[in-house]
């Protein structure tokens, strides 16, 4: 598969939208609960600022001995913790004095932390449930996808949904989502307040206000191009770090240490470069933006001035229009120039999380993409079961494991009939395409009789594995039919025909486990017992029994710590303990060498006695003793027959035979 | 711990002038921060106090009596003047913050950069054995992860380093200046609430740490997955695998909501404080202000700009005790990964070149000397036990065994790929200790076809180059010619310039191989050693590289280890290796005639005539 850049950086539409409906589905009253928290937070925020003025206004009050324009201020002298002083802030008439409203303060704040709390710890709980149904959700739909989506996405690019992309999610719900949502409240109030002060001033700030998403935009956006030009180079960069690593050895006994550091230095260079631009637009959007709340506050203020000084400049606000009293004017500048600095301060940490935002939404994006793949379809009905013989030879269904099975057909009217498992499989006149353009297989014709041993020979690329990948319905096929014991293989429930094929492939994959429970895999309810016999049959009990833990040897990285050879026994042992009806053995045994297959081959004869085996292997002897052997060229079978008769032949097996032609 | 911080910030290197002058672009950002604030605020002073006397434009003119009572000064002032230096250092600010901005970018990513190629440069060094030490995956994540989380920390230490705890000393500076005696109450909140988030980052710490590592597993449990999804369906095991992925993940979300809630706290806390001392500051500067006006001689004076100018300065000091508490979250959240890197970097390579090396190496001969042989000194049983081989230049030996038996360590030895204990025998080449060569010439002069091939992208000619990298054209299809590969290759649209894909992905095996010995060979070695390198290859093909290697190059000694009989009837020794040791050395006919495992191999491959 050639490498691929990832699809796409940038989100697909509705993203957000759709996000935010998954995160609603199953959190909506912790989500609700959360914003009536923030909205308090808000509230007590502002309300707590009034009431500081308040409590400055007391004070005055009750120290100045005169009031503005020269009257004596008959509450002066009054004691402000205990006398109840009449005082007017923002237009709000209020007689109270300092015990009260340090009291009424200490509330609010009280309320604020709580809420605070509430939400911070609300939308962690919503933000890691989330992240866990999400991250379950994409696993869960992603086990039902066809192998066709597994062939076509590079594995990287599906790890990294798992780990980047979700972690972007988790920075959108955690931080951004809450902060979006607190701005955005935090500056419809200041504005509204704003507007009440002065219109005119309001616009300053709005023009700013205009500047910052500017210079987001801008800056902003050209620091998310160069993240993702970034993401790109770390791809390349990964990429190649991989491939020398794997080829490390290769690298040394060639002495070529140095030519490849200077291929890698070109690749580190350009990542150096675009993470720079991309680290540096980012950092200085912050700066700019807050230096224009800065030049801001100075025309804010330049603005208030003008309106006072210029004869005939009335103030408007959205209630009132006209010339008004001096003092009254001049304590609304200072508070208007307070809250436009706490605009913009608001706008700018909003401005913050657009990157997070753009980053978030791309990630989950892609998280949407796997979770809009379709699953595999299965349509099939007939199912497999095991049975037990009665005395009159009657098939009676029952739920022992016997090693006898049946296919379960019910039909329309009702009844059921059942079909005993043979292992009767029939390929005719099939064509099949990956792409849906090139014929990988052309007019294929196979009978396996039930018990035969039917060998797949023939270069790569000629279309062996397809043939036992639709067999057990990877792909399906474009043309032709499959029947399994005389039933079309598509009526056949998917996991139920898989479970009646016995598969053991060339690339051996083992879990995280130990080896046990890589035997056991085959057969999860198996007892220890059966786990050694398995062992024995495919001739690994030897070599796991002197692994430092013998069966409980913990393996990892795919058995790293074991050879090739190895995997190969333990794969088998895999498929042995799942006692399947029919087997098929792709390159079973292509890593063990001629003296241990020879020993294996005992076992695996036991194993195949009796059941259909569809056999590949490049070694000509391994498959020498089978009932039928099929020459593939090109996707199409060029010779059939037995090894006596092909050899007969002096075809292309024969050539193959005699080492005259290269198989691969 | 710090060490190892330093150790690896220590590859900044060219960078360095960034990462030192981004604290000073921050200090003087954080200056102006601290500055703009004082001089708006004198701003608002001058217009209030003086808007009874504005009559027109000549207010910004007029130039009016500024008295601090913080600070205490008075200045004369014009409002376009405080505004002028208000837009001159709101510029001067927005010069640091880009400057700084720019610089720390530069410098961390700079760092970054650097540790990979350090890394990189440090992994290529790294011998056989270092290399089994540490799996690649692992090396993977910490090139790539790692240095990511390195890259962060250090752009989060070099910006805030200074900033914060300068923003916290100068708030509480001007704290004590305008509060007096009042500004005491922060610093006794201050240890307070500096225990609280100790506690707190302690504890969720401890949390996140295990889970990081639980989390690493539920992730290489999805690649498991992802990679081995035709044994999951094959087997049926969606619904199993399934569980245990929800098993382990409810598992994580589970501890990570518990530390979340931990963390959660840490907001209130820092609020609490801050309004807590707040409500002290207003209750008790309310009675003080009350007192120095209405009281004469009242020995504490109190203003309520100063309160106000108080109560903003404390908020300034727990925010930045609150940044200092960040930065000190991504210093121990980073730690990890510092660690990881620094354990590749400290590495040192188990074989290095010997001091006085001996570049030339006279002839193809080998000899092994009693070898006795194990990868881990603690492993029970040696790998090699008493290999006494003697091979003379140009001889063509073959070594036959089954898994495990010791072949390939036994080749891996001649090229000094690993090295043997003390004790345990010599490895001569040319008749010298090949611990005494100089490795770029040793290994020049003993080309080894591993038994893992790996052809890297590029094109084929590319590849091949990699034996030498200033062979002719002609050099290249001499080679290519020997292996048996010129023909395919030139059979391909571009010939020797078709590209190859990630890991040979897109020529066949036997072709793999073949193009691997031509590479080997280009290096004109004095000894070839092809481990199990034509198992691919046909029969027919491999006796013309056989027979093209004996006529063509007769003078290089030839190690051939092989499945098949056929590949090694004809060598000068045939080597028996069980277990080991040796079985027995001999050629066909004597081995054939003598030796129980030759044949036992012969008859198996002739019962059924011959391997393929």
């Amino acid at each position: 598969m050639p490498p691929r850049i990832r699809e796409h950086s940038r989100a697909k539409k509705g993203t957000m939208k759709r996000l935010v409906k998954h995160l609603f589905k199953n959190h909506k009253a912790a989500l609700i609960f959360s914003m009536i928290c923030i909205a308090f937070n808000v509230i007590t925020n502002l309300s707590s600022s009034i009431f500081a003025n308040f409590t400055t206004a007391v004070l005055t009050a009750s120290i100045s001995p005169v009031l503005e324009g020269g009257a004596a201020n008959p509450q002066f002298g009054m004691n402000p913790f205990t006398d109840m002083i009449e005082v007017s802030v923002m237009g709000m008439n209020l007689a109270t004095n300092l015990t009260t409203l340090l009291i009424v303060l200490g509330s609010i704040y009280f309320v604020g932390i709580f809420a605070s709390w509430a939400w911070n710890r609300t939308m962690a709980v919503v933000t890691q449930k989330f992240l866990n149904e999400f991250r379950k959700a994409m696993f869960n739909h992603m086990q039902d996808l066809p192998i066709r989506y597994f062939d076509t996405h590079q594995h990287g690019q599906i790890m990294s949904l798992y780990t980047n992309d979700i972690d972007t999610i988790r920075q959108f719900v955690s931080q951004s989502l809450p902060s979006l949502f607190q701005t955005g409240l935090m500056c419809i109030t200041l504005l509204v307040t704003m507007l009440l002060n002065s219109v005119w001033m309001t616009l300053v700030v709005l023009l700013g206000t205009i500047a910052m998403f500017l210079n987001t935009k801008h800056i902003g956006g050209k620091s998310a191009k160069y993240f993702v030009k970034q993401q790109m180079s770390v791809a390349k960069v990964e990429g190649f770090i991989q491939e020398s690593i794997n080829g490390l050895k290769v690298i040394k006994v060639f002495n070529h240490e140095d030519e490849s550091l200077k291929d890698f230095d070109v690749l580190n260079e350009e990542l150096r470069y675009n993470s720079t631009e991309a680290n540096l637009h980012g950092n200085i959007t912050g700066p700019i933006n807050g230096n224009i709340g800065n030049f801001v506050y100075v025309l804010t203020a330049v603005m208030g001035l003008l309106i006072f000084i210029i004869p005939g400049f009335n103030n408007l606000t959205l209630t009132y229009y006209g010339s008004i009293n001096l003092s009254t004017f001049m304590g609304a500048v200072v508070s208007f120039l307070m809250m436009s600095r706490s605009f913009s301060n608001n706008v700018n940490n909003f401005s913050q999380q657009v990157t997070f935002i753009v980053m978030g939404m791309a990630g989950a994006s892609r998280c949407f993409d796997l979770m809009d793949e379709k699953k595999e379809i299965d349509e099939g009905y007939v199912s497999l079961v095991n049975v037990r013989y009665d005395e009159n030879g009657e098939m009676i269904e029952t739920s022992e494991h016997t090693h006898d099975f049946a296919w379960k057909h019910p039909h329309g009217d009702g009844s059921l009939t059942y079909t005993p498992l043979k292992g009767d499989i029939l390929l005719k006149d099939v064509d099949f395409s990956y792409t849906g353009e090139k014929l990988v297989l052309k007019n294929v014709n196979i009978y396996a009789h039930p018990g035969q041993k039917i060998a797949l020979v023939g270069a790569t690329g000629a279309g062996k594995t397809t043939i036992t990948n639709l067999i057990n319905r990877f792909y399906d096929i474009a043309d032709g039919k499959i029947r399994y014991d005389g039933i079309n293989i598509n009526k056949i429930k998917r996991a139920d025909l898989r479970r009646s094929l016995g598969i053991v492939l060339q690339d051996t994959n083992l879990f995280t486990g130990t080896v046990m429970e890589n035997i056991r895999y085959g057969k999860l309810d198996a007892t220890d017992e059966e786990v050694y016999e398995a062992a024995k049959i495919a001739n690994a009990y030897d070599f796991i029994s002197r692994l430092p833990d013998g069966f409980n040897t913990v393996l990892s990285g795919n058995g790293s710590n074991l050879s090739q050879g190895q995997r190969q026994l333990i794969n088998i042992a895999r498929c042995a303990i799942a006692d399947a009806p029919v087997m098929i053995l792709d390159e079973a045994t292509s890593s063990i060498d001629t003296r241990t297959e020879k020993l294996v081959q005992e076992g695996m004869d036991k194993l195949m006695e009796g059941r259909t085996v569809f056999i590949i292997a490049h070694r000509l002897s391994t498959v020498q003793n089978s009932d039928a052997i099929m020459v593939l060229d090109h996707g199409a079978i060029i010779e059939r027959g037995t090894h006596a008769q092909l050899i007969e032949q002096k075809g292309t097996y024969y050539q193959l035979y005699t080492g005259a032609f290269e198989l691969e | 711990m710090f060490k190892k911080f330093k150790y690896v910030f220590g590859s900044v290197r060219q960078y360095k002038k960034y990462a030192l002058i981004t604290p000073l672009f921050m200090i003087g950002e954080a200056f102006l921060e601290c500055l703009l604030p004082f001089i708006m605020s004198m701003l608002v002073d001058t217009i209030r106090n003086n808007s009874a006397s504005f009559t027109g434009m000549d207010a910004f003119t007029t130039v009016y009596e500024y008295e601090n009572l913080t600070l205490k000064f008075t200045i004369n002032v014009t409002i376009l003047g405080i505004i002028g230096v208000l837009l001159l250092m709101s510029l001067l600010s927005l010069f640091c913050g880009i400057m700084g901005g720019r610089t720390a970018a530069r410098a961390s990513v700079g760092l970054s950069v650097n540790l990979r190629e350090d890394m990189f440069k440090k992994i290529e060094s790294f011998s056989f054995s270092n290399i089994d030490k540490f799996s690649s995956s692992s090396l993977l994540t910490r090139l790539t992860t790692d240095i990511g989380n390195v890259q962060m920390a250090f752009q989060m230490v070099i910006r805030m380093v200074f900033r914060a705890p300068l923003m916290m000393i100068f708030s509480a500076i001007m704290a004590f200046i305008s509060g007096g005696m009042l500004a005491w109450i922060f610093v006794v909140l201050i240890p307070l609430i500096a225990f609280g988030f100790f506690l707190i980052i302690k504890n969720a710490m401890r949390i996140f740490r295990k889970l990081f590592k639980k989390y690493d597993a539920l992730n290489e449990s999805v690649e498991e997955n992802v990679e081995g999804i035709r044994v999951v369906k094959s087997f049926v095991r969606e619904d199993y695998e399934k569980q245990k992925f929800n098993r382990t993940s409810d598992y994580l979300a589970g501890n990570f909501i518990t530390a979340e809630k931990i963390v959660a706290l840490n907001n209130p806390i820092l609020n609490t404080a801050i309004h807590l001392a707040n409500i002290a500051i207003m209750g008790i500067g309310c009675y003080f202000i009350f007192k120095t006006e209405t009281v004469d001689g009242w020995g504490y004076t109190l203003s309520i700009g100063q309160m106000s100018s108080l109560l903003s300065y404390g908020i300034q000091i727990l925010m930045s005790l609150m940044f200092v508490s960040m930065i000190m979250v991504m210093l121990v959240l980073s730690l990890e990964s510092v660690n990881r890197i620094y354990e590749v970097l400290i590495e040192e390579p188990s074989i290095k070149n010997p001091e006085n090396p001996i570049f030339e190496i006279k002839d193809g001969s080998i000899d092994f000397n009693h070898v006795n042989f194990k990868y881990k000194a603690e492993a029970e049983k040696n790998t090699l036990s008493d290999i006494d081989i003697h091979i003379k230049s140009g001889q063509f030996i073959g070594i036959l065994g089954s898994t495990g038996s010791g072949k390939s360590t036994l080749v891996s030895l001649i090229s000094r790929l690993y090295d043997l204990d003390d004790n345990g025998g010599e490895v001569l080449v040319g008749g010298v200790d090949v611990r005494k060569y100089d490795l770029v010439s040793l290994r020049d002069a003993v080309s080894v076809v591993l038994q893992k091939n790996v052809l890297f992208s590029g094109t084929i000619s590319q590849n091949l180059r990699w034996g030498n990298k200033d062979a002719t054209d002609e050099e290249v299809i001499w080679a290519a010619k020997i292996a048996q590969a010129d023909s395919f290759v030139t059979s391909f649209e571009n010939g020797y310039d078709k590209y190859i894909e990630q890991g040979g992905a897109n020529v066949s095996g036997g072709q793999k191989q073949r193009l691997c010995i031509a590479r080997a060979l280009l290096k004109k070695p004095k000894i070839l050693i092809l481990d199990d390198s034509t198992s691919a290859v046909d029969t027919k093909t491999d006796r013309l590289i056989r027979k093209a290697l004996k006529e063509d190059v007769p003078h290089i000694t030839k190690i051939v280890i092989a499945q098949r009989i056929s590949s090694i009837e004809d060598a000068d020794q045939i080597i028996i290796l069980n277990d080991g040791k040796i079985d027995a050395i001999g050629n066909h006919e004597s081995l054939l005639k003598n030796n129980h495992i030759y044949q036992e191999i012969y008859y198996t491959q002739n019962r059924v005539g011959g391997d393929k």
